[in-house]
C-alpha cells in the first residue's frame, strides 16, 4: 500500500532546521471540550486526494472513508472483522461458494435513503469498471469474488463485463455474493469486506453528481459513523457525528477536526499548546517524549523495509553468497535501536510480525522465526566464497534510496557497516526523489534498493506474491520456478492449514535459500496522545483508525 | 500612456508564451510519470489514463493541444486530486497566500521606510548603527529561523498568539512578521543609502538655503526622490510574497499556493505545475508593468513613454 510518502517529502528541510526544544509543561486538552460537545483535533501530512471509496488508493483517503462510510463488516479495535452493514453472519450455500447476506434494516445514507443491496452491487461494479481506473480493484480478485480476475483481464472475453461479477441483489435487503472457491479457505475474507473499495455507493447520487462526486462535502453521501461537514482544501476538514448512522448511540466523540500540515516542529508545537490531541512524533523529538509515558507510545506497524537485490544489472548481486554476505554483514539491531529509536524492530524476514495469525492461532512469525541471522564472521565467509566464485576481489555496489533526511541517514549507516565488515566492498549511495526511485526500480536500472512495503490485506500473501516471476513488483529479476509453483499452489489451496504451511515454506525459500531480498526493519511510529483521549488503536490495514471506538474523558 | 501600456501588454503575452513553452518542455523532462506509485497500475489502466489526459500523443501535439486550451483559459484538471480543476485549485489557494503576502509587504515596507529614513537623517549615530545591524540580520538569517523562533517563543512559551493555522486575525501576526523581516531589512537598507545620496544633492542644499522647513525638505524633496529604487525592488519582492512562500506556509499551516506548488512538482502533477507557473508569471509581469507606471508618478522625468514627441 502506498504509505504516504508525500508528507515525508514535504517536511524535508523543515524538519532538520527548526528543531527547538519543546519542553514546556503546558496542559493538554484546553480546546477539546466545547460545552458538552466532545471535540478532538488531529493532523495529517497531506490533504485527501480521492474522496471516493471506489477510487481511493492512499492512506488519508482510506482513513477518512473508513470513518464516514461503512461496508458489510468493519474492524473492531483489535482488527477482528465484526458485523456492520450486514445484519447477521452470512448464510452459506453451494458448498461455501455462495454467501447470502441480510442487510441491516436501519442502515441509512445521510440523505435518509436506506442502504440497499443494489448500493453494494453498484459500488462493487463501479470500482471494477475500467473507466473508474481504481488501483485497488485487485482486492476483488484477492477476495476470490467470482469472475473478478476475468473482468480485470483485458485479454479475457469477459473483460469489463461488470454484470458477470459475483454479486447480486436478491431484494432490497438481501445480497448474494459468489466466490470462485469456498469462502472458508480465505481466512481474511471478512476483513476484506471491511475495506473501503468494497463499500456500497448510492447509484442515484453518484450518477447525479457525476465528475463532481466527492469533491466537496455536499457532493458526498455518508453511511458511516461520521459525515464531513467542512473541507477547506489544503487546510483541513471537519467530521461530525452522523445522526442517520444506525449505531450512533455508540459514537462518543461529536466532532473531529483534522489539520493538514507536514512540518514537524509545527505538529509538536500545536500539540504542546493543546491544539492537537494526537500526533506522530518526528524522529528528532523522540528522545524528548520517551519518558512521558502518560502521553507517549510507540505503535508497531506492518510496514517492512528491505533491500532489493537486482540480479540483472550488477553481476556480483547475481551471486547468492554475495547477497547472503550483504544481508548478514551489517548490524540490524543497531539500526533499529540506536539510529531509528522509534520502537522499530530489526527485520530478519519479509512477512511482518502481528500481520496475520494462522489456523493454529499463532502468529506467522512465531513458527518461521528469524531467517538468515548471522554475524560478521559468517558474513565474511560467504563474502570470500562469493568473491571467489565471481573471480573478483573488489566489488562496487550502488545503493538506491529516496532523498529524505531519514533515507540519507539510513543509507550512510548501511554503507559504513558494509564497507567495514566486507573487505573489498564499496557502496555508493544514490538518492533520488520518491517518484524517480519508483521509475528506476521499474526499469531495473539499479543494483540494490532500499524499499518498503505495507500490507494491502492481513495475509502473508500480500508480501509473498510480489516475488513471483513476472510480477510487476518483482522488479529485480528474481525468478525461481519452485517459488512460483508454491505461490500458485497456496493461492489455489482450499485447506487453510496446508495453505499456511506452503506460505511459510515459501518465505524460507525466498530469504534463507535464495536471499532474494534482505530485511531491514519493521517500522514503528512514536505517537503522543492527549491522556484524556482513550480507546485509540491503530488498524494494521485499510483505514488507520476507527474514531467510533474513541472517547474523550472530561 | 495608452500606447505604452498597449505595447507592454503585447510584450507581456509574448513573454508568457515563451514561459509557458519553456515550462511545458522542462516539465516533460521531469523523471517519473504522474501515475506511478507503489501500487502498480496495469498496462491497460495506464493506457486509459494516458488517453484521458492526452499523454499518449507525441509531445509536440500535446504542446499544441495545451496552448489551444490555454488560449481558451482552460488549465485542465489535476492528475492527483481527482477531477479537481486547476483553476479551482489556484483560486482556492491564492487567497491566503495573497493576504499574507500583502500584509507582509505593507508591514515590512512601512517599518523599513521608517527605519531607513531615520537612519539616514541620523547617520553615524547609534540609531544608524542599530538599524544597520537589524538590516544585516534580517537579510542574512533565513525567514524560517525567525518563523521557528517566533512560533516557539511567542506561541508555545508565552502563549500570546496561536502556533499555527489560518483562522482569525490573530493567526496572521506571526507569519506576517516572519515574512516581513526580510522586507524590512531590504527596504531599510535601500532607503538609507538613497536618502544619504539625495541629501547630498545640490537641490537639497538649495531648498534648505531658501528657508523651507526641514520637514518639507525631507518629505517632499528627499523621500520622494529616494523612493525610486525602493519601488523597483518592492515590485518583485511583493510578487514573491503574494504568490506563496512555501516554508512560511508550511510552518504556520497556511493553506496557500506555495505548498501546493511544491507538492505538485513532487507528484509530477503537470497541469497544476503549468497553471501555477503561468499564474505566477502573469502576476510578476503585471507587477513589473505597474512598477514602470509608478516610476512616472513618482518622478515625471522618467515617464517611460518618452513624453511628447
Amino acid at each position: 500500500m502506498n504509505k504516504s510518502k508525500m508528507g515525508t517529502l514535504l517536511t524535508v528541510g523543515l524538519a532538520g532546521s527548526v528543531v527547538l526544544s519543546a519542553c514546556s509543561s503546558g496542559s493538554n486538552g484546553s480546546t477539546t471540550s466545547d460545552g458538552n460537545k466532545k471535540v478532538i483535533n488531529l493532523i495529517e501530512n497531506q490533504d485527501i486526494p480521492k474522496y471516493d471509496t471506489a477510487k481511493a488508493d492512499d492512506q488519508v483517503s482510506f482513513e477518512v472513508s473508513n470513518n464516514t462510510h461503512e461496508g458489510l463488516y468493519t474492524l473492531d479495535s483489535k482488527d477482528t472483522p465484526i458485523l456492520a452493514g450486514a445484519a447477521s453472519e452470512p448464510e452459506v450455500k453451494d458448498g461455501g461458494k455462495t454467501w447470502v447476506i441480510k442487510l441491516r434494516d436501519d442502515a441509512k445514507w445521510s440523505n435518509g435513503e436506506p442502504v440497499t443491496a443494489n448500493d453494494y452491487v453498484f459500488g462493487w461494479r463501479r470500482a471494477m469498471d475500467k473507466d473508474t481506473k481504481s488501483q485497488y480493484n485487485f482486492m476483488f480478485t484477492v477476495a476470490n469474488i467470482l469472475n473478478a480476475d476475468k473482468i480485470l483481464d483485458p485479454k479475457d472475453k469477459m473483460y469489463n463485463k461488470l454484470d458477470q461479477l459475483g454479486i447480486k441483489a436478491i431484494n432490497d435487503k438481501t445480497l448474494e455474493i459468489k466466490f470462485s472457491k469456498p469462502a472458508k479457505s480465505l481466512p481474511y475474507l471478512k476483513s476484506l469486506l471491511a475495506f473501503p473499495t468494497l463499500f456500497p455507493q448510492n447509484e442515484k447520487f453518484v450518477k447525479e453528481k457525476g465528475e463532481k462526486f466527492g469533491l466537496e462535502p455536499e457532493n458526498q453521501l455518508y453511511n458511516g459513523p461520521y459525515k464531513m461537514t467542512k473541507w477547506k482544501h489544503g487546510a483541513g476538514w471537519t467530521l461530525e457525528k452522523n445522526d442517520k448512522y444506525w449505531d450512533k448511540k455508540n459514537v462518543k466523540i461529536d466532532q473531529i477536526n483534522t489539520i493538514v500540515n507536514g512540518a514537524s516542529a509545527t505538529k509538536i508545537n500545536l500539540f504542546e499548546t493543546g491544539k492537537l490531541d494526537r500526533t506522530a512524533v518526528p524522529a528528532e523529538y523522540i528522545d524528548k517524549y520517551k519518558t512521558q509515558t502518560d502521553k507517549f507510545k510507540t505503535i508497531p506497524e506492518s510496514t517492512v523495509f528491505f533491500l532489493r537485490f537486482n540480479q540483472t544489472k550488477n553481476k556480483a548481486l547475481a551471486n547468492k553468497n554475495i547477497r547472503r554476505a550483504i544481508d548478514m554483514g551489517w548490524d540490524k539491531k543497531q539500526l533499529s535501536e540506536k539510529v531509528l529509536k522509534d520502537g522499530s524492530v530489526p527485520a530478519y524476514f519479509l512477512v511482518p510480525t502481528k500481520l496475520a495469525k494462522g489456523p493454529d492461532g499463532k502468529d506467522f512469525r512465531d513458527d518461521v522465526g528469524n531467517l538468515n541471522v548471522g554475524d560478521n564472521k559468517k558474513a565474511q565467509d560467504f563474502w570470500k566464497k562469493g568473491l571467489k566464485e565471481i573471480g573478483k576481489d573488489k566489488v562496487t555496489i550502488e545503493l538506491l534510496n529516496t532523498d529524505s533526511d531519514g533515507a540519507k541517514r539510513d543509507s550512510q549507516f548501511l554503507k559504513d557497516q558494509l564497507e567495514q565488515n566486507l573487505p573489498g566492498l564499496t557502496v555508493n549511495i544514490k538518492q533520488t526523489t520518491f517518484k524517480q526511485k519508483l521509475e528506476i526500480e521499474t526499469k531495473m536500472d539499479y543494483d540494490m534498493s532500499y524499499s518498503g512495503w505495507g500490507p494491502d490485506y492481513p495475509d502473508p500473501m500480500t508480501f509473498l506474491d510480489m516475488f513471483v516471476t513476472g510480477n510487476p513488483h518483482n522488479e529485480m529479476g528474481y525468478s525461481n520456478k519452485k517459488y512460483d509453483e508454491m505461490i500458485k499452489k497456496a493461492v489455489a489451496e482450499t485447506d487453510v492449514k496446508k495453505r499456511w504451511k506452503i506460505m511459510q515454506d515459501a518465505e524460507k525459500l525466498l530469504i534463507t535459500d535464495d536471499v532474494a531480498v534482505g530485511g531491514i526493519y519493521q517500522r514503528s511510529t512514536g505517537w503522543v496522545t492527549n491522556p484524556k483521549l482513550t480507546g485509540v488503536t491503530k488498524h494494521n490495514f485499510g483505514g488507520d483508525y476507527s474514531y467510533k471506538y474513541w472517547d474523550l474523558e472530561k | 500612456m495608452v500606447r505604452f501600456i498597449g505595447k507592454r501588454i503585447f510584450y507581456m503575452l509574448i513573454t508568457l508564451l515563451v514561459i509557458a513553452s519553456f515550462t511545458f518542455f522542462l516539465m516533460k523532462l521531469l523523471p517519473g510519470t504522474p501515475f506511478n506509485n507503489e501500487e502498480k497500475l496495469t498496462a491497460e489502466q495506464k493506457t486509459m489514463l494516458y488517453q484521458k489526459y492526452g499523454l499518449d500523443k507525441p509531445v509536440p501535439v500535446q504542446y499544441l493541444n495545451y496552448l489551444g486550451k490555454l488560449a481558451k483559459g482552460d488549465f485542465g484538471v489535476s492528475f492527483q486530486q481527482d477531477n479537481r480543476s486547476v483553476t479551482t485549485i489556484i483560486t482556492e489557494r491564492i487567497g491566503p497566500s495573497a493576504v499574507l503576502g500583502i500584509e507582509a509587504t505593507i508591514v515590512g515596507t512601512i517599518i523599513g521606510l521608517f527605519m531607513g529614513i531615520i537612519a539616514a537623517l541620523r547617520s553615524n549615530t547609534w540609531i544608524d548603527y542599530w538599524t544597520s545591524i537589524v538590516a544585516v540580520l534580517g537579510i542574512s538569517i533565513p525567514s524560517f529561523v525567525f518563523a521557528g523562533a517566533l512560533q516557539y517563543f511567542v506561541g508555545v512559551k508565552l502563549r500570546w498568539l496561536p502556533v499555527a493555522q489560518w483562522e482569525g486575525p490573530e493567526y496572521h501576526v506571526l507569519p506576517t512578521l516572519s515574512l516581513a523581516v526580510f522586507v524590512v531589512a531590504t527596504v531599510a537598507r535601500f532607503m538609507r543609502t538613497e536618502m544619504l545620496e539625495v541629501l547630498g544633492q545640490d537641490y537639497i542644499t538649495t531648498a534648505k538655503s531658501k528657508g523651507i522647513a526641514n520637514s518639507v525638505v525631507v518629505m517632499k524633496h528627499t523621500v520622494r526622490n529616494a523612493l525610486i529604487p525602493v519601488v523597483t525592488i518592492l515590485g518583485p519582492l511583493a510578487v514573491n510574497l503574494i504568490t506563496g512562500t512555501l516554508i512560511i506556509e508550511q510552518i504556520f499551516a497556511v493553506p496557500g499556493l506555495g505548498s501546493q506548488f511544491v507538492s505538485s512538482i513532487q507528484q509530477n502533477d503537470f497541469p497544476v505545475i503549468m497553471g501555477t507557473t503561468i499564474f505566477y508569471s502573469t502576476a510578476f509581469i503585471i507587477v513589473i508593468l505597474i512598477v514602470d507606471i509608478l516610476y512616472g508618478v513618482i518622478d515625471p522625468r522618467i515617464r517611460v513613454a518618452g513624453g511628447k514627441e
